[in-house]
């Protein structure tokens, strides 16, 4: 079992109010990923719930017991740091006992648990190694096994794959997806990457400034954004964001559009037209960088059989269906149903 | 032509460092050489560096009239036992300052180090008259307690430099497997800072060995390490050269044999953390 509440929690380094408060629910066997721009608080927070930092105030609940004064070897969470912390004077064997042995657990045990661990990670071969003669995906997997074998009610994830380059941060994340699939068991994973939020979250938690600004799933996060800043986070590319009279046109503040849902003509004319700058061939699929009179710089998606090339003249159109309208205050405006 | 350069510079390095190695050891090779000449030749002038009558005689006399192993048992118990001593309060002190700051922890760090500017003899009478009144005087006991108090500083402020850079987040990990503080320190932070400890160690038994001042003033024979026994032979009858030599060349001796096997992990000790 490995359900967390957050209830109210703040979280205060002096005077500097990183967290200012914090509800959240988290359900057993969920994959959450905390996703926000470097310095918004995910490690904080991810920290207050390992235990790691104290809270301010509020509390904390893990399976419906109160665990904000708990001392972090007696939450039963595992953690997987974005360094990894392995202990170098340890042999991967070693490194992968270790919580094993803090509880006591006897050698044939610990011997049958690693092993098992291994074998799932791909480790077999290398258990008498030090960490220093592993490579950092191998290293990424020797810390993955030293959080599985203790069972934990849930994972802890701080940025795991930041290290990595990109090839293997796409195969580690299949992994850990993988082995979500596998165990069942609650992940929270903190990560500044929107993609992998994307791809690998049931529920994703997007903070800005220390502030939860929306949760829900990847597609809700998508196509329901519920405010200027989730808007021009989530999505790759980012939404075009704009303001001013074509905003206001559309009864907003702030319209925005996601490069995939303009449409695109070249000849029978739209709601803007511009001149193209850059054109980027993604080989799938096409982005445009168009130039439009009165509103700026506006990013569009076509597939490859448009034939538009820098300094082309095209028009674009956004469906009013897939148009976001946001209010002065940034948050989204919803039509009256 | 780049070559002939890095050659005459070596050559000349190599010979600086060679002349202030010989400097600095000159002293010590004098009194060995002196320890086994014979009083009229420790004394001849212009003396004699190697061509003079080798004898053991200055030995044996300083072996008969003072006991060199009892003071040789009392020097290793003193600073083996003020340095395990320091380290049993100093690794705590330097985990939680090095892991675990507060705002005032570099005012305590900065704070211990400022009591070694203090001249030790300031605080001789009130020392002297605790350990008087505690019948401390002339016990191995309350030379350990104090010879630990006195190294405290550099054992704190030598360990927190090495604990420093070893990072947080393993003892976090640590932490977060189920170790207790005490199994954090013992399977983590302890062999991770081996060297660290181990020059600290070899750093603290030297100075202890060394230790002259609260050595003398506060023993008289029972407790009296060897720094007493060499002071024993400058004194009452007038100068003896050649019979204080052999007691300093004896005084010296393991702590140099200690010095030359431990010298790799000294150099290592003293210069972590320079490089990385
Ligand atoms: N121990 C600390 N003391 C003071 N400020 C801290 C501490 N840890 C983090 N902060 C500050 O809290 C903010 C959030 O940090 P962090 O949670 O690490 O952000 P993220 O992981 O989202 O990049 C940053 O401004 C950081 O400087
Ligand atoms: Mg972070």
């Amino acid at each position: 079992m490995g359900a967390i509440t957050l209830d109210k929690v703040t979280k205060a380094f002096g005077t500097m109010a990183v967290i200012p408060g914090v509800d959240l629910e988290i359900a057993d066997g969920e994959f959450v990923v905390f996703v926000g721009p470097s310095g918004c608080g995910k490690s904080t927070l991810l920290r207050l719930i390992a235990g790691l930092e104290d809270v301010t105030s509020g509390a904390i609940r893990i399976d419906g017991s109160d665990a904000t004064r708990v001392a972090p070897a007696r939450r039963r969470l595992a953690m997987v740091f974005q360094s990894y912390a392995l202990y170098p004077h340890m042999s991967v064997y070693n490194n992968i006992a270790f919580p094993l042995k803090m509880a006591g657990q006897d050698k044939a045990t610990i011997r049958r648990k690693v092993e098992g661990a291994a074998r799932i990670l791909n480790l077999t071969d290398y258990l008498e190694r030090r960490p220093g003669q592993l490579s950092g995906g191998q290293r990424q997997r020797v810390a993955i096994g030293r959080a599985i074998v203790r069972e934990p009610a849930a994972f802890l994830f701080d940025e795991p794959l930041s290290n990595l380059d990109a090839a293997l941060r796409v195969n580690m994340r299949l992994e850990i997806s993988e082995l979500h699939q596998s165990l069942k068991t609650t992940m929270i994973y903190v990560t500044h990457d929107q993609v992998e939020a994307m791809t690998m979250a049931d529920k994703i938690v997007v903070l800005n400034a220390g502030r939860i600004e929306q949760v829900g799933s990847p597609l809700e996060l998508y196509n329901r954004p519920a405010n200027v800043f989730v808007a021009g986070f989530i999505g790759s590319p980012k939404m075009n964001l704009l303001e001013g009279a074509a905003a206001e046109r559309h009864g907003a503040a702030t319209i925005g559009i996601r490069p995939e849902h303009l449409e695109v003509s070249t000849g029978a004319g739209g709601e803007w037209s511009g001149v193209v700058g850059v054109v980027e061939h993604l080989g799938s699929d096409t982005f445009l960088h168009v130039q439009v009179e009165g509103l700026g710089p506006v990013t569009a998606r076509v597939g490859g059989e448009l034939d538009i090339r820098h300094g082309s003249r095209v028009w674009l159109t956004p469906p009013p269906e897939r148009l976001h309208r946001f209010g002065a205050d940034g948050q989204a405006i919803r039509q009256a149903a | 032509m780049a070559r002939a350069v890095t050659r005459r510079r070596k050559l000349a390095f190599t010979l600086v460092g060679w002349t202030i190695g010989l400097t600095l050891f000159f002293p010590i090779l004098w009194a060995i050489l002196t320890s086994f000449k014979s009083e009229g030749e420790a004394i001849a002038s212009p003396p004699s560096f190697l061509f003079f009558h080798w004898t053991l005689e200055n030995y044996a006399e300083v072996q008969a009239r003072s006991d060199y192993l009892l003071y040789a048992l009392n020097s290793v118990v003193i600073s083996l036992g003020s340095t395990g001593l320091g380290l049993l309060v100093a690794i705590p002190a330097a985990w939680s300052m090095a892991f675990a700051p507060s705002k005032r922890t570099k005012d305590i760090l900065m704070w211990m180090l400022s009591t070694k500017m203090l001249p030790p003899v300031g605080v001789l009478v009130p020392i002297y008259l605790l350990f008087r009144d505690f019948g401390l005087l002339d016990t191995r006991g309350g030379l350990v307690a104090v010879l630990m108090l006195m190294n405290l500083p550099i054992i704190v402020w030598m360990l927190y430099t090495y604990f420093k850079e070893i990072p947080g987040e393993i003892l976090e990990a640590a932490r977060m497997d189920g170790a207790t503080l005490a199994k954090e320190i013992v399977h983590v932070l302890a062999p991770m800072a081996v060297p660290g400890i181990a020059s600290t160690v070899l750093l603290n038994i030297i100075l202890a060995w060394n230790e002259a001042f609260w050595t003398l003033n506060l023993t008289a024979s029972d407790a009296a390490p060897l720094s007493a026994f060499i002071a024993s032979y400058s004194s009452p009858e007038g100068l003896f050269w050649a019979k204080l030599s052999a007691a300093s060349t004896l005084a010296i001796a393991p702590i140099l044999v200690m010095g030359w096997f431990s010298q790799k992990q000294l150099v290592r000790g003293l210069t972590f953390g320079a490089v990385k």
